[in-house]
């Protein structure tokens, strides 16, 4: 038992409240959430080296013994998500200085940016599926707000949407928790999970299935995935790209990981349900690649990629074999940093250029050869040419699919990732080569202290992909968890 | 009691679906509130209805009421409570600014304003 594994969910929370009472002194704010992003980043790092030899390490909070108080846990799988999420938030963070505006700062941008990672890193942590559906409140709400901060006509318009999807989304949530409540009569994961077993001796219930697919619905929705994503182009469009970054690189993985969690956790008898998510991820796949490559809006083609990365992970996670885990795995923290990386560099685009129609750009590698080359390498990345670290991920993913003899889902995900390729080359061709032309918003961008950001992302995403052999331990740890419950199980409960 | 309850709920939620349907924004905000009251008596139902005495240990009785049910409904008729307040203000900021109510004049693809 350590307390530990709290930090993450607690430094944020408290700089979100130090922050409110700051609101009127930018750089005092600037300084105390930086700080605090460090400090997040270290304390999350700390964690994964304590679970790389310690084992799976949790927390009864207020020292309720679990299954009776709410336990958080930390395994390699959520330890490493809750730093890939602290380095990307200090990343958008560095990000926001020079792009936000004095007005989002002035009006609690930061209090609500650290608010968003209590939940973030809350629903990464706990161990208790009604407190991850508390977690996620806190999560909805910030993003609630850092959608609509700012005020114009399409933020408002797309907040909207947004909002009802979610509270109809949060709503079936409670009603999944009921049902399963019903049935296992415990909230807590590990306890769930063990209960679940026992029932299923002689083949899962059927009432179970229709939970697994309720909690597909819902966290299908945060998670975009098809036929659940058609919210997922409006409202990303509207928020400025640091906010994207964060909606794009975290919101929606938060989503892919309670599906993973609850899918090998809970329901990794019931092959009906394991079905139905092959089909939706291999759907997931098909429909982001014919979205990708349909726009010529540079927003649009990196938010269409989400919903491919997105496919490709649960195909993963719904093959179920080492290997295809582990590499579900890998490519998730993999599209975690390379996507945040893709959408400030977009950012910048948008802020040179002041439009996001791929038309009505070209030739920005003239004078700006630092941001054309980082795209180039983050676009590489994305479409997984070796060396970089898409390519270990979707190798073992592949390599899974056929193991599983799932072979169109294999052959699928091979080919996506030619299309993706296309989707993003069509951005570096189309806008960083041609004639070079004269935009509106170009003297004041400062666009070499804005690629700090993007750059430091694309940096450690090559050296994840690089140094993968040194990577891939404890990669194998998480997936090793996610295949074996009854690891998790015993962490939780034999305490 | 369990089986008036279910009934309940199926009301609740298919007035909620219905308003949620409309094209008026308050209509969709008051479907919104109904849709998280036909989830929160169902949690209520699914922890199975008893009577009995407060759940304390030692009070030798004997049946005890489910604390759990309630601890979560506690919860989420505040996260519901608050999300409500906030789509409130949201809807009446829209309709400043937006000039309608009228979700179906909200889909606009313009992406330039």
């Amino acid at each position: 038992m350590t307390n530990l594994i709290i930090l993450p969910i607690l430094i944020p929370l408290f700089t979100g409240v130090v922050l409110i009472f700051l609101n009127k002194r930018i750089t005092g704010q600037r300084v105390v959430a930086i700080f605090s992003s460090i400090g997040t980043m270290i304390a999350a790092g700390v964690i994964v080296q304590k679970v790389r030899t310690d084992g799976i390490q949790s927390l009864n909070v207020s020292s309720w013994d679990a299954p009776f108080g709410i336990t958080l846990v930390s395994d390699m799988f959520s330890a490493l998500l809750v730093l890939i999420t602290s380095i990307i938030a200090f990343a958008c963070l560095i990000y926001s200085f020079k792009s936000i505006g004095q007005e989002r700062e002035k009006y609690y941008y930061y209090a609500v940016f650290n608010f968003l990672l209590v939940g973030v890193n809350g629903a990464f942590t706990t161990g208790d599926i009604f407190n991850l559906f508390v977690f996620f409140e806190v999560m909805l709400m910030s993003s609630y707000v850092l959608l609509v901060l700012g005020g114009t006509k399409i933020q408002l318009r797309e907040s909207i949407k947004y909002l009802l999807v979610n509270v109809i989304s949060s709503a079936l949530f409670v009603v999944a928790v009921a049902y399963l409540y019903s049935v296992v009569g415990t909230l807590n994961m590990a306890h769930i999970s063990s209960r679940i077993n026992e029932i299923s001796v002689n083949g899962m219930p059927g009432i179970l299935t229709v939970i697994a697919v309720l909690f597909l619905i819902v966290f299908g929705l945060k998670g975009a995935i098809f036929p659940l994503y058609f919210w997922m182009p409006g409202s990303y469009y509207a928020p400025p790209a640091p906010v994207l970054t964060l909606f794009g690189a975290l919101l929606t993985k938060v989503g892919v990981y309670s599906i993973t969690r609850t899918y090998t956790l809970f329901f990794y008898h019931d092959m009906d349900a394991f079905g139905i998510l092959t089909i939706l991820a291999i759907l997931s796949i098909v429909f982001g690649v014919i979205g990708a490559i349909a726009y010529w809006d540079i927003k649009n083609i990196i938010i269409y990629n989400i919903i491919i990365a997105v496919g490709v992970i649960l195909y993963g996670v719904s093959v179920l074999n080492t290997a295809s885990l582990t590499g579900a795995v890998y490519y998730l923290i993999h599209d975690m940093l390379i996507k945040a990386a893709l959408f400030l560099l977009v950012g910048i685009v948008i802020t040179i250029t002041g439009t996001s129609n791929l038309r009505n750009i070209s030739g920005l590698i003239t004078r700006y050869p630092g941001l054309g080359w980082t795209f180039f390498i983050a676009a590489l990345a994305l479409a997984g040419i070796p060396p970089l670290s898409g390519f270990v991920g979707k190798l073992l993913i592949v390599q899974g699919g056929f193991e599983g003899e799932s072979f169109i889902g294999g052959f699928i995900t091979l080919m996506s990732s030619l299309l993706v390729l296309f989707s993003v080359m069509k951005i570096f061709i189309n806008g960083f080569w041609g004639k070079d032309r004269t935009y509106g918003g170009e003297e004041k961008a400062p666009v070499k202290q804005l690629l700090i950001a993007p750059a430091i992302l694309v940096a450690i995403s090559a050296l994840y992909g690089i140094g993968s052999e040194f990577i891939l331990p404890y990669i194998s740890q998480a997936a090793d968890t996610l295949l074996n419950p009854k690891l998790y199980i015993d962490a939780v409960l034999k305490e | 009691m369990e089986i008036l309850m279910a009934f309940v709920i199926g009301i609740l939620f298919s007035t909620a679906t219905y308003l949620m349907l409309s094209k008026s924004l308050l209509r969709i905000i008051v479907g919104t509130g109904l849709l998280s009251h036909g989830a929160h008596l169902l949690i209520l139902t699914m922890g199975g209805l008893k009577r009995g005495s407060a759940p304390i240990l030692g009070g030798n009785a004997e049946s005890y009421t489910d604390p759990l049910p309630q601890a979560l409904i506690l919860t989420a008729i505040v996260i519901s409570f608050g999300v409500t307040a906030f789509f409130l203000v949201l809807a009446y900021r829209a309709y400043q600014e937006l000039g309608t109510d009228n979700v179906e004049e909200m889909r606009g693809t313009e992406k330039d304003d």
